[in-house]
């Protein structure tokens, strides 16, 4: 029972989306009109880590607690890519997450958005040039969204999502 | 009215309420778990919007996947809506009772899962067959509370066809506050928790393979079929929900086809669901998922309650 | 229909070899079940019964004496009925064995076989039916070793032969007290036997029911069958599965109903145990068996324990006096033997074809199945459907029924059933609730995904002849699941010519049970599945002109290369079971680490070994075969050699035989 007065009196904590840091978020091309009309209101994201340091990973995870609460714009994690419409990338491609990655693109069905997250799925961040590093993201699959940030804030990567679902909250996030 | 007309009426309505009522009963339960979780969560109504989103996608079928697959999502919704065109949702005079009672319905359920378990053993992926295995375990090992619980209901009421026991119980209310009611409620409800994946048995969200037992059978399902599968899964809530709210606590269902009745069978449904499912919810929220290998404990222990049931209801006849 | 059978012998013997013996032999045995199929439906539709008499045959035993009456005419269409698609199934199946000697005595055993249980059936005399027993188990042992490929047939088939001969003998001792030196005419000894005391019908029905049990695979008595049916020949394993071990039944049915007064409560009670017992242990071994034909084996241990229970429901009730309630738990055995014999029947027959394509006989070296036998697949999945007791096909009804008659007992019996019956029924769940589980197991491994083996990847389609026989029994068990309310009223009118009538268990078309007011109309059921599965497909087909799919590899999580390595085994799909049963099946597993010789530290290899041996085989029967061993070989020592003794042996034999006859007097 203690568990439910905590509850109690904690209280609803989520915070609105603030247009703070909506800068970093670049549109790297046209999303396709029918994937935001299918998008605009239910999105299945799947996250792909390929080889990141997992400081963007603790940003995402973020973005499913209650302060940013991702499900009250309609968006939601899922276990495959079968399921998901959109693919949260982040990390630079390491050798041994090229394939992976690909792989999961081709398992994911049309229409489907791809979202790098990370000033390391951008431009490879600090460890470019490295010899374990293949390359940014849009080397390996097309990217519709980056947002840049090491690592960017929660309210950053839901711009960075919303913007690829066509949804240009409050006037943030900006085409490239 | 040709009778034979109003009866398959007030079968197709009553199995459309069904279909169309469960993503909201899913959503309600998610919102409430929301609520709890200290978030705002989305509304009611976004799991009709995923499901319309899902089965406009595209799809990816696997190379090793065969007909089977192609199959199995028509037969697990045709199994469901089978199912659920026997249950009593809001009137006691059930002329489904003449097609099926409640070991009919079990075992369409079972059917449901037979076809979902083979879908999942079908593109021969590691995850897709250990989902079957512990799905056909967990489903095999519930049959014989069901059956007890339907043995405790039927020694009371005479009868094991659903009408028939709401009809009872409606009409002496001492049954359902009797030692054999509640425990076989009790045992019904862990049975409910086991055949529909929720916690404690399956965590319905989880992202980790290992420890999906629904989940890591639809894992290869894309588009319409996902979007099919998901709906026989939440219809299946809905369905047991109305099973557990019916047939032990059948008041203010409609005893005649009166739209009177009718309209106050509805509401009485709805709040029904409503307080079932907050409790689901509340339920979800404070129990950790159970060990797969001490979820056959839990589901002895609603053998048990539901046998100790039987036997009071022997005693007390 | 017995000359047709006497045709099909004398042709194999006498015939030139090749593939003409063999279509010969085996079209007139088809011909002769049909003949069999024929003149039983004939008689349950007429009623009538027809008899036969020959005096001068077989005079010691005390003359043929024939009589098909409905329930033997029951039985003698469960053998028609699987005996024509098995005949036909084995003109192509048996095609690899026609250059060879034993052709000829493997088609003749198959003619002599389908006789003698025919005339088993038929039998109105203790003679003739021990006489037909006898040949038929005879048969049924030469077949079952006939296979040179197998090499635990001849172990197998030493097992069948001792537990049948044991059988035999205790039938033997039974009709003895039953007969009390009278008559041994059935209808004789079903006067005589109101005069015997009650413990010598006590010992009549023990003795007889054992060898009955033991016939159709009652735990502890049923360790013959997972050996023998497995060595034998896949048509001759359906024929014995199908229609060999229901003869059991009816000789257990014709004893307590026909031969036998009404005993008391407690002969039902032990049937009803034992048939729990035999339900629960055939079906938790058939989950865990990876031979795919010992798994259908023990699905048949696990099918006779369900008829079992509602033999045992039918004496327990008539021991007490309810007479309607025992009559109905008779009818559900039978519907359920009816069944049982119908998809058993086409598993085994699919079996045999799976067997034969991949060279292989167990479940881990299949797969993929599906992609090369087609037409194979979905027959068994008809099958697979059918034994795991789901509606709308035929395993289901009979359930049904089983459960229907333990609720309605449990109503309205005495309170000493009060823990038994509910223990039956959830006993029944969860049989049906593994039973489903195996037949998911069954289908999913041996069909679905990638080939585990070379041989399951270059499996071809069986011939068409081979596929017209698996479907007969196919199209028997859609019949029976949609419209199971046809044959109640003949199951019905066996039950009341047995003198137990029946209430009215069928309404139009669905299945009714007035006693608990419930109903089941499987055809309705069958066409709003089928309607609502299709409005979905047509819904899915219509909207989805622009529907982008694509063909894709499987998602492995990324993984580079999907092999069959990464697939579920049969073995592993049972695991979380046998988990939960550890401690019935206490397996045996054994762990082998091989280490560099330098350093313990470096591991070369691991083993593991993991066996699921029936400890109950070891237990029961391991003493009892060491016992026989120690006083055989003590005997062994009497043959010394000495002309002498062995002299003084006979009039020692002759004067214990005087002694023995002088005390019987």
């Amino acid at each position: 029972m203690k568990l439910f007065h905590k509850i109690r009196r904690t209280g609803i904590v989520t915070e609105p989306l603030s247009v703070d840091g909506a800068d970093d978020v670049v549109l790297a091309r046209e999303i396709d009109a029918r994937a935001r009309s299918l998008f605009g209101r239910a999105l299945a994201i799947r996250e792909v880590d390929a080889g990141s340091c997992n400081g963007c990973e603790v940003e995402i995870a973020g973005l499913s607690g209650p302060v940013y609460d991702m499900e009250r714009f309609g968006l939601h994690f899922v276990a495959s890519p079968r399921h998901a419409d959109m693919l949260l990338v982040t990390g630079p491609v390491t050798r041994n997450m090229a394939v992976p990655l690909r792989m999961t693109y081709d398992a994911t069905p049309d229409p489907k958005l791809v979202v790098a997250v990370g000033d390391c799925a951008r431009t490879c961040g600090v460890f470019a040039g490295s010899y374990a590093v293949v390359g940014p993201v849009d080397s390996i699959i097309p990217v519709d969204v980056t947002v840049g940030g090491c690592p960017p804030e929660p309210t950053q990567i839901l711009h960075g999502i919303l913007a690829a679902i066509g949804r240009f909250e409050r006037g943030g996030a900006r085409r490239a | 009215m040709d009778p034979l007309m109003t009866d398959a009426l007030v079968i197709a309505a009553q199995t459309a309420f069904l279909i169309v009522i469960a993503p909201a009963v899913v959503g309600y339960v998610r919102l409430i778990k929301a609520r709890l979780q200290g978030r705002r969560g989305a509304t009611i109504i976004q799991p009709y919007r995923e499901l319309r989103k899902t089965f406009r996608k595209g799809m990816v079928i696997a190379e090793s996947a065969s007909w089977i697959f192609h199959v199995a999502p028509f037969a697990i919704v045709g199994a469901t809506t089978a199912a659920a065109s026997l249950a009593p949702v809001v009137s006691t005079v059930q002329p489904a009772d003449l097609v099926g009672d409640l070991f009919v319905l079990a075992a369409l359920l079972m059917l449901g899962t037979f076809f979902l378990a083979l879908g999942g053993l079908d593109p021969g992926t590691a995850f897709g067959g250990m989902g079957s295995s512990r799905e056909m375990t967990v489903a095999a090992l519930t049959e014989p509370t069901i059956a007890i619980a339907v043995l405790t209901l039927a020694l009371t009421t005479g009868s094991t066809s659903l009408g028939a026991i709401t009809g009872t119980v409606l009409k002496t209310p001492a049954y359902a506050i009797g030692p054999g009611h509640a425990l076989a409620f009790a045992a019904f409800l862990i049975a409910l928790i086991a055949e529909t994946g929720r916690l404690p048995v399956d965590n319905p969200s989880t992202h980790l393979e290992l420890t999906m037992i629904h989940e890591a059978m639809i894992l290869e399902y894309s588009g319409p079929y996902l979007a099919l599968i998901e709906w026989a899964a939440a219809v299946r809530l809905t369905l047991l929900l109305t099973l557990a709210a019916n047939l032990f606590l059948p008041w203010g269902m409609a005893t005649s086809l009166v739209p009177a009745a009718l309209t106050v069978g509805l509401c009485a449904i709805v709040v029904k669901l409503a307080i079932l499912g907050l409790l689901l919810a509340l339920l979800e929220t404070r129990v950790a998922k159970l060990r797969l290998f001490r979820v056959p404990e839990l589901l002895a222990l609603s053998f048990t309650l539901a046998l100790l049931g039987a036997a009071s209801s022997f005693f007390t006849k | 229909m017995l000359g047709a059978f006497a045709l099909g012998a004398v042709a194999a013997l006498v015939l030139p070899l090749g593939a003409f013996v063999r279509r010969t032999a085996l079209v007139f045995a088809a011909i002769g079940s049909a003949c069999a199929l024929a003149l039983s439906v004939s008689v349950l539709r007429a009623g009538a019964t027809w008899t036969g008499r020959w005096d001068n045959l077989l005079q010691p035993l005390g003359g043929v004496s024939l009589r098909l009456d409905s329930l033997g005419a029951f039985f003698l269409l469960i053998i028609g009925f699987t005996g024509l698609p098995a005949s036909l199934f084995a003109i192509g199946y048996l095609k690899q064995i026609d250059r060879h000697m034993r052709s000829r005595a493997t088609h003749t055993l198959f003619n002599v076989f389908l006789a003698s249980m025919c005339m088993v059936t038929c039998a109105d005399n203790g003679g003739t039916f021990l006489f037909a027993w006898e040949v038929m188990a005879v048969a049924s042992y030469l077949l079952v070793i006939s296979d040179p490929e197998q090499r635990d047939a001849p172990t197998a088939g030493l097992w069948y032969a001792v537990m049948t001969h044991a059988g035999f003998l205790a039938l033997l001792a039974g009709f003895i007290i039953l007969a009390q030196g009278g008559s041994w005419e059935f209808p004789a000894l079903h006067s005589a036997s109101t005069l015997l005391a009650p413990r010598a019908r006590g010992a009549v029905f023990v003795l007889m029911a054992a060898a009955f049990g033991s016939k159709a695979g009652l735990v502890p008595l049923h360790v013959w069958l997972p050996r023998a049916h497995p060595a034998a020949p896949s048509h001759v394993s359906a024929l014995m599965s199908a229609a060999m071990v229901n003869l059991g039944v009816y000789g257990l049915v014709r004893l307590v109903f026909d031969l036998l007064p009404p005993g008391p409560p407690w002969w039902g009670g032990l049937l009803l145990g034992i048939g729990v017992i035999t339900a629960l242990t055939g079906v938790l071994y058939c989950v865990a068996e990876t031979h795919l034909k010992r798994v259908l084996a023990y699905s048949t241990v696990e099918n006779l324990g369900l008829v079992f229970i509602g033999l045992g429901f039918a004496l327990l009730m008539r021991g007490y006096g309810y007479g309607p309630l025992a009559s109905m738990g008779l009818v559900a055995a039978l519907l359920h033997t009816l069944n049982h014999a119908a998809f058993k029947c086409l598993l085994f027959l699919a079996a045999g074809s799976v067997v034969h394509r991949t060279r292989n006989v167990s479940m881990e070296m299949f797969g993929g199945l599906i992609k090369r036998m087609p037409a194979t697949a979905m027959l068994s999945l008809v099958g697979t459907l059918a034994l795991a007791g789901l509606p709308p096909l035929n395993g289901f009804p009979s359930e049904w029924l089983t459960f229907q008659v333990l609720v309605a007992g449990a109503q309205r019996t005495a309170p000493a059933l009060a823990i038994l019956l509910p223990l039956a029924l959830a006993g029944v769940a969860l049989v049906a609730g593994l039973a489903a589980l195996s037949g998911v197991r069954l289908f999913g491994i041996t069909f679905l995904a990638l080939p585990r083996s070379t041989g399951a990847q270059h499996a071809q389609e069986s011939t068409w002849m081979m596929v017209l026989a698996m479907a007969i029994p196919a199209v028997a068990c859609v019949v029976l699941g949609v419209a199971p309310a046809s044959v109640i009223p003949q199951l019905s009118r066996i039950a009341s010519d047995l003198g137990q009538p029946t209430g009215p268990l069928s309404a139009g078309l669905a299945l009714s049970v007035p006693l608990v007011a419930s109903r089941m109309w499987a055809a309705m059921i069958a066409a709003v599945a089928v309607s609502a599965g299709v409005a979905a497909a047509l819904v899915v087909r219509i909207s989805g002109r622009d529907r982008p799919v694509r063909v894709g590899a499987a998602w492995n999580c990324g993984r580079i290369i999907q092999s069959a390595r990464s697939e579920y085994t049969a073995a592993a799909f049972a695991e979380p079971l046998k988990r939960v049963f550890t401690g019935f099946y206490r397996p045996m597993q054994e762990v082998t680490i091989d280490v560099h010789p330098t350093s313990r530290y470096f591991v070369r290899s691991i083993r593991l070994r993991a066996d699921l041996a029936p400890w109950m085989d070891e237990v029961v029967y391991g003493p009892l075969v060491r016992a026989t061993r120690g006083v055989s070989d003590r005997m062994r020592q009497l043959h010394s050699g000495s002309i002498h003794f062995y002299l003084a042996l006979l009039p020692g034999a002759l004067l214990l035989l005087f002694v023995i006859s002088r005390w019987i007097r």
